[in-house]
């Protein structure tokens, strides 16, 4: 029997050799959305127990892959919802300019601050779009949506953030249409 | 709508406030935290969602209340 077959049907060696080829993977994809790598451990092991949860509904002539990313992006969505208040992007966060003083700190905290408050859905398009640069297709199928829906989402998390860094006296070009 | 060249401005502003995710590389096997959770939560060997138990006892319902609809329904089957 294969080996997605053997894990569909319960076989938990299976489950343990799918766990071992994926996790990398999977924990990857997870701290590109989270930037925490404590976080996106335990998101890979929430992530995995989904899968295994849901394994009955995995079809085995599918693609894992593509599946097990879908249900990373989900539960790194669920941090990201639950988490937006009470937790932000960690402090110690490296910072790009720090050799380079492109921007202020005070710039850079507002900039932080209006991020974390974009609701999760268009934060989760965000970090990936524009901060990851992920190509368009490879969000929307990681997320469940459309190509079109991920530019709206990023294009309406763009205007959000800008307003937001208007309106803490942070210049950015507003050159919608 | 926006174009990308619109958004890079913004972008650069982000990146430099919240830097790509740099260390990518899982550091440990998360295997043993995996069976700690497994242990800890087992998954229910059948999961019948909710909506089908709904289903269920709607169903009996109409055929307790309503038994002259049995032979109606056993002819539909």
């Amino acid at each position: 029997m294969e080996l997605l077959e053997r894990f569909a049907s319960g076989d938990l060696e299976a489950f343990e050799a799918l766990f071992r080829q994926h996790q990398k993977e999977v924990y990857a994809w997870i701290v590109r959305i989270v930037h925490d790598s404590g976080i996106a451990e335990d998101l890979t092991v929430e992530t995995f127990w989904r899968i295994y949860k849901a394994r009955s509904r995995f079809q085995p002539e599918g693609n894992f892959r593509a599946w097990a990313r879908r249900i990373a992006t989900n539960a790194a969505f669920d941090h990201l919802r639950h988490s937006r208040r009470e937790t932000g992007l960690p402090e110690d966060l490296p910072c790009a300019d720090a050799t380079d003083p492109g921007i202020r700190r005070e710039t850079r905290d507002r900039i932080r601050e209006a991020f974390q408050e974009l609701p999760a859905k268009y934060r989760l398009v965000a970090t990936l779009a524009l901060i990851e640069e992920e190509p368009y297709n490879n969000i929307a199928e990681a997320a469940g949506i459309s190509v079109a829906l991920v530019k709206v989402r990023v294009f309406r998390a763009v205007r959000i953030l800008r307003k937001k860094l208007n309106s803490f006296g942070v210049e950015v070009n507003a050159n919608e249409q | 709508m926006n174009s990308e060249e619109n958004n890079l401005e913004l972008k650069d502003l982000l990146k430099q406030a919240i830097p790509p995710a740099q260390d990518k590389e899982l550091r440990r096997d998360l295997w043993p935290q995996m069976l700690r959770k497994l242990e800890e939560h087992p998954a229910p060997a059948l999961h019948v969602p909710w909506f089908d138990w709904a289903l269920a006892a709607i169903l009996c319902a109409v055929l307790v209340f309503f038994p002259g609809s049995i032979p109606a329904l056993l002819y539909h089957l």
